[in-house]
């Protein structure tokens, strides 16, 4: 046993040296085969707005690649983080240690996200965020093998906030949930506020997680600001806004999630959300591009696809592309091959990675419509405003990541 | 005939230990020892002393947390940053042990789970555990000073000593004559004080020592992953070692062990099936309570004895 390891090893040893030369004028796959690995959440909270979905947007890249990068057969595995970081960090190992996994995406949830960047960064593979939104992943957690695809906090707290006040939304109120993440939004949404010419009148803290958000949503109305700021996200947000509409919020004062989607909307139903704002990274009914392909993910699927399916989608097609352009699989050189091109498909137009691995693309600000204005299952959104990448994503100056020189 | 018995069963433990990593993925093996070894330290409570914790993650996960921030922000070397969880683990159980025991039953579990909860919040807010990301790419650097720990072999080899060592002190313990008034405490309370035995005393000890058991096995897991998180100190932890326990074999030496081996085994590879993850283990309980009521290691010590 100990003695084929050896030979294993050495064998090993010798493709590392022989192998970049080698890859770069024969175009020869590292196994044989890419091998994409999509980590999301399968059984839990973030199965609807990833999960399964994320997986067949892996699945429908790989197809509608050919199924084949030079020569070599594209493969999708998926595997369920379960929302807890080691189970997440424990798969990665196994997979880039023992399954010859090259690329691993979706990444459900900031913790997981985090801890996974960095051991791929470790095995020299390439990670491609587009679930776990953090901006730590392209800040002071930046790697040069990280891409953070489909958004992160920054564009939706700052894209919200920076459009509505400039729109004339002046006065603000903030439900924020008592941890990290909630009071990184909110100071990023305030900042966006101020620097657009309006005030934050106030903010209220919630223990995390809520139930009762009434006496919180009395003190929102309270302090007559225009619009409130809903800092939470998934189910204490479903609760915020079902108890928002039964106060009769919603006329008088604007109710805007920082954190919010398509599949959040559809369990709520369109009667409580309707007039509600907030910034996305897509929607399916934008053009005849995005809704061919959405068409095409909901016939197997039986649902719309989120801005990070369809990032998905994006980021493994860039990558193959990448992989065709440049003839290797070397996580190097695609990294350069995937910063040099931009990126074009139904997702992003002219959408570019940064230095410090952020995919900067258009943001749009969608309000959900009124059921009347809604025509058809899925029709819930209009596009307000086309908030430019430049504008929509923490700039380069302000990057906290070691990687970028100043 | 016994001491016969459980020394065969340590020799195949420490020849499986040593052989395993050619055999089986070493990180998964390392969690597994990991667990297996928070299972055994819960194990010295439950089963050798009657008291039902329902907040050992709190020993678990902030040990995690204080090993994974004193190696990332002070520094501190490998060796060292396992021994500060640990003790902060002790220290911990001292102060939580005081307290619980002097409450029996569902009283005593629901003051742990109260207490627990308590280091839950404290690390969801404070500013050094990183809140809900948890810290992150905890170097694992050298073992004392030239042993490259990045290896995963080395790794595991050092993993694996931090559990037989663990795991021959639990045993230890259990049959030194201390374990024996904890089982006699365990048995019937009132007849252990009418012996002239401190019930309170020796029930805090191991209180204790499980505490600060269940936190070398935690601060061991943040170096291994590189990585403490909510997860280490929520309560779903508590309630995931009280069944590896109990799938073991509560009171067996080696149960929680298999126990520990079981839970960790499903939960890694079965990842790929989604939703069902849940379902299947949720029927491997069922059967377990059903089939195996003394956990497997349990049943099969009766199977020999008949």
């Amino acid at each position: 046993m100990r003695f084929s390891k050896k030979i294993l090893t050495a064998a090993v040893c010798a493709v590392c040296i022989a192998a970049p030369a080698a890859w770069a004028q024969t175009g020869k796959i590292s196994n044989g085969v890419v091998k994409i690995g999509v980590m999301t959440d399968l059984s839990g909270l973030y199965a609807d707005l990833a999960g399964p979905g994320s997986v067949l947007a892996a699945k429908m890249a790989a197809e509608d690649f050919g199924g084949k990068v030079l020569g070599a057969p594209i493969e999708v595995i998926a595997g369920d983080l379960q929302n807890k970081p080691d189970v997440a960090s424990s798969i990665a190992r196994r997979w880039l240690d023992q399954e010859n996994v090259d690329m691993i995406t979706d990444l459900t949830g900031s913790a997981a996200a985090l801890a996974v960047v960095k051991i791929v960064k470790e095995k020299n593979r390439i990670a491609m965020v587009s679930s776990g939104g953090t901006t730590r992943l392209t800040n002071e957690d930046c790697t040069d093998r990280t891409v953070h695809w489909a958004y992160d906090t920054y564009a939706l707290a700052n894209g919200s906030a920076r459009a509505l006040t400039q729109e004339g939304a002046k006065t603000w109120f903030f439900i924020t949930p008592d941890y990290a993440f909630g009071h990184s939004m909110e100071k990023d949404a305030s900042e966006a506020i101020v620097a657009a010419g309006g005030k934050v009148l106030g903010s209220v803290k919630h223990p995390f997680p809520g139930s009762d958000f009434s006496s919180f949503l009395l003190q929102a109305q309270a302090s007559g600001a225009q619009v409130i700021g809903l800092n939470n996200a998934s189910s204490d947000l479903i609760t915020t806004i079902k108890q928002a509409a039964e106060f009769g919020v919603a006329p008088k004062q604007r109710l805007v999630g920082m954190i919010f989607m398509i599949t959040d909307i559809h369990s709520i139903g369109l009667k409580a959300t309707q007039g509600m704002i907030y910034t996305d990274a897509f929607y399916w009914d934008m053009n005849d591009e995005t809704r061919a392909w959405s068409k095409r993910f909901f016939e197997r699927q039986k649902r719309m696809p989120t801005m990070i399916q369809a990032g998905v989608y994006s980021a493994v097609t860039h990558y193959l592309k990448a992989i065709k352009a440049s003839g290797t699989d070397e996580a190097g050189v695609i990294m350069a091959k995937m910063k040099a091109t931009p990126v074009n498909d139904f997702f992003a137009k002219n959408g570019k990675i940064r230095e410090d691995g952020r995919m900067v693309h258009d943001m749009y600000l969608m309000q959900v419509k009124n059921s009347e204005e809604s025509k058809q299952p899925w029709d819930y959104l209009k596009l307000l405003k086309v908030i430019p990448g430049d504008q929509a994503f923490q700039p380069l100056s302000k990057s906290r990541c070691p990687l970028i020189k100043k | 005939m016994k001491l016969g018995k459980t020394a065969v069963g340590f020799v195949i433990l420490v020849a499986a230990g040593i052989v395993a990593p050619f055999v089986i993925y070493p990180v998964f093996l390392m969690k597994a020892l990991c667990f297996a070894l928070f299972a055994c330290a819960f194990n010295l409570l439950l089963g050798y002393t009657g008291l039902l914790s329902f907040g050992h993650a709190a020993f678990f996960g902030s040990a995690a947390y204080i090993t994974g921030y004193v190696i990332t922000k002070l520094g501190f070397p490998v060796e060292l940053g396992i021994l500060t969880g640990t003790v902060f683990a002790f220290g911990l159980g001292a102060v939580f042990g005081s307290l619980a025991i002097r409450r029996q039953g569902i009283y005593f579990a629901m003051i742990t789970l109260a207490l627990a909860q308590m280091v839950f919040f404290l690390c969801l807010q404070i500013k050094a555990t990183g809140g809900e990301d948890g810290l992150q790419g905890i170097p694992r650097g050298f073992l004392l000073g030239f042993i490259d720990l990045s290896d995963t072999l080395n790794m595991y080899y050092f993993v694996l000593g931090i559990f037989l060592f663990g795991f021959f002190l639990i045993y230890r313990i259990v049959h030194s004559p201390f374990g024996q008034v904890l089982k006699a405490i365990r048995e019937n309370e009132p007849r252990a004080v009418s012996l002239g035995y401190d019930a309170d005393s020796h029930k805090l000890l191991a209180f204790i020592l499980s505490a600060g058991l269940s936190g070398l096995a935690g601060a061991t897991k943040s170096v291994v992953f590189q990585l403490a998180s909510l997860t280490d100190v929520h309560w779903g932890m508590s309630g995931e070692v009280v069944l590896m326990a109990l799938v073991g074999g509560v009171g067996t030496i080696f149960g929680p062990v298999v126990g520990a081996l079981v839970i960790v085994t499903m939960e890694n590879y079965l990842s790929g099936f989604g939703s069902w993850v849940t379902i299947i283990m949720g029927v491997v309980f069922v059967a377990c309570v059903l089939v195996f009521r003394k956990g497997i290691v349990g049943e099969l010590n009766a199977l020999i004895k008949r």
